[in-house]
């Protein structure tokens, strides 16, 4: 019998219903799935049931008021934080009941862009971006160099390989903390607040430049932002959190239709 | 009455929690320690940091104790007609107790405080989660190489106070009274053993351990921005100075029953 014909035998024998696999190490079906999400900090709900599904080659925008567990979110799916209960399904797999061996493998597949951008600040820019390569693949030194310099290329920052951390402005800092989220060419990209405290000429720029990076590395995303603008730029669907839920959910249009008295004063405010 | 109970046992309570913690962040440093890769890039990096860059610290230390000791030691001999007996003296002071328990206390402040700084720093700008989310373990990446490091190097900086020490003696003796030091170390060691030597020296390795422990656990847990940076590197130095000495408290009783 064929292998892969066993390993589906064996499969349907377990009753067990794992994602599939494509020859890409990619998963076929769904991204990222979240299903009842809850997250408490003490007695402050923050999230309150959260059920989203991201496939394979899409961006969704995460909005909502500052407090209603944004980035709370994106950490969950990463696994830097527990959810209180719920399901996390990365690919088919359930990261909540992952060792942290098995998590660690997870996270390789994916890219991690934090608020502020959290480079090594005792490490040079070129160091930042070899630090997953350093760890994660058995590339040469000369080869690292070179994946280095490409994914600088990629977001404009060749020419400040040896600059510091703290020599670099917030945009710049954004788009290193980029490349580095792409140094193991990730299946899923979260990106926490992109654009956040940068002039609107520096957030168009990054707003370009996720979309470019879009189009070339075909990744799921999930982008947490205040920021309409950039939202209706970067995402094909767009949620809306409020009070711990998903209180809508759709395209930029079908969230501007809506009736909702919140989604429309929060649209409202933004314009 | 409910007041007071509340009280005295909120603070025993808090300590028994931080007590708890310690356990529990010792047993993932453990854990993460087992597993490849074993980081000996950053291990080597952060045996320099440690150890290389507190070595003047600690011989200057040392050297201002043995001056000192010598100076004081002298007049105090002189009085019971035992001055021959300085050598001696300042050798056994400063290897049993003096060399390791200066060099506890400067390296828990320097290197404490370095450590709390520094991973509190990391911790309150999201360094450690980034760390995290790209699939390395920062209990084996930041702290098992400190803590190690901690270990290696104490004994080291040790008999590099202890030496200091014993020379700077000896350049305050010869000033009063000139000796050769061929001498003077002679009748320095005349009635030390090997044994006298190792078991002072490498209990500054369990004082490692502490120092590194206390320096990583406080800056890893640091929360509340700055602020909370300041109270991790404060507390980190306060609380591994406390234990180091309480160490050598239980540590001397230790080796006195079964070194000696």
């Amino acid at each position: 019998m064929h292998p892969e014909q066993e390993l589906l035998r064996a499969v349907e024998e377990s009753g067990a219903t794992p994602a599939i696999e494509s020859s890409s190490g990619k998963s076929d079906g769904p991204a990222v799935v979240l299903q009842g999400l809850h997250r408490s900090f003490g007695s402050q709900v923050v999230l309150d049931g959260i059920d989203l599904t991201v496939q394979s080659g899409e961006t969704l925008a995460v909005l909502g008021r500052s407090g209603t567990g944004k980035s709370v979110l994106l950490k969950l799916i990463i696994g830097l934080q527990k959810p209180d209960s719920g399901s996390i399904r990365i690919h088919g797999e359930e990261i909540t009941l992952l060792q942290l061996d098995a998590l660690n493998e997870l996270r390789k597949k994916m890219g991690f862009l934090f608020q502020h951008a959290a480079l090594y600040d005792s490490l040079t820019v070129e160091e930042n971006v070899a630090f997953p390569l350093k760890r994660h693949t058995k590339m040469t030194e000369s080869e690292q160099g070179d994946r280095v310099k490409e994914l600088l290329a990629g977001v404009g920052m060749e020419g400040d390989l040896q600059k510091m951390p703290s020599d670099l402005s917030g945009g710049m800092q954004k788009r290193v903390g980029l490349a580095r989220a792409l140094a193991l060419e990730p299946d899923i990209l979260l990106l926490d607040e992109p654009t956040a405290g940068l002039d609107p000429i520096t957030s168009t720029e990054i707003n370009e430049l996720i979309l470019k990076l879009q189009e070339e590395h075909d990744m799921a995303s999930i982008v947490v932002t205040h920021d309409l603008h950039s939202a209706k730029t970067i995402a094909d669907r767009v949620a809306l959190l409020h009070g711990g839920k998903v209180l809508i959910e759709g395209s930029f249009k079908e969230l501007e239709k809506s009736d909702d008295e919140f989604v429309s004063e929060f649209l409202k405010r933004d314009s | 009455m409910r007041s007071t109970i509340t009280s005295v046992w909120s603070p025993i309570n808090r300590f028994l929690e931080w007590f708890g913690d310690l356990g529990l962040f010792g047993w993932q440093v453990v854990r993460a320690a087992a597993k490849r890769p074993f980081e000996g890039r950053e291990l080597l990096r952060q045996l320099d940091e440690i150890g290389s860059k507190s070595f003047p610290l600690v011989a200057l230390a040392g050297a201002a104790i043995g001056f000192v000791l010598a100076l004081e030691s002298r007049s105090s001999l002189a009085r019971f007609g035992a001055k021959s007996m300085l050598p001696a003296a300042l050798v056994y002071s400063i290897i049993h107790e003096t060399g390791p328990v200066v060099t506890g206390l400067v390296v828990s402040g320097r290197v404490g405080a370095g450590i709390g700084a520094e991973l509190g720093s990391m911790k309150v700008t999201e360094q450690i989660d980034a760390m995290e989310a790209s699939g390395v373990n920062p209990y084996k990446f930041l702290a098992f190489t400190r803590i190690v490091a901690c270990i290696l190097m104490l004994p080291l900086l040790t008999l590099a106070a202890d030496f200091c020490g014993v020379l700077f003696g000896w350049v305050a003796d010869t000033l009063v009274e000139p000796v050769s030091f061929h001498r003077f170390i002679n009748q320095g060691f005349v009635s030390a053993s090997f044994r006298d030597f190792l078991a002072p020296t490498f209990r500054t390795a369990v004082f490692g351990l502490i120092i590194g422990m206390i320096g990583c656990f406080q800056g890893m847990r640091t929360q509340g921005g700055t602020a909370g940076v300041g109270l991790s590197a404060t507390s980190s130095v306060v609380l591994s100075s406390l234990f180091v000495i309480l160490a050598d408290v239980i540590l001397v009783k230790f080796i006195l029953v079964f070194f000696s």
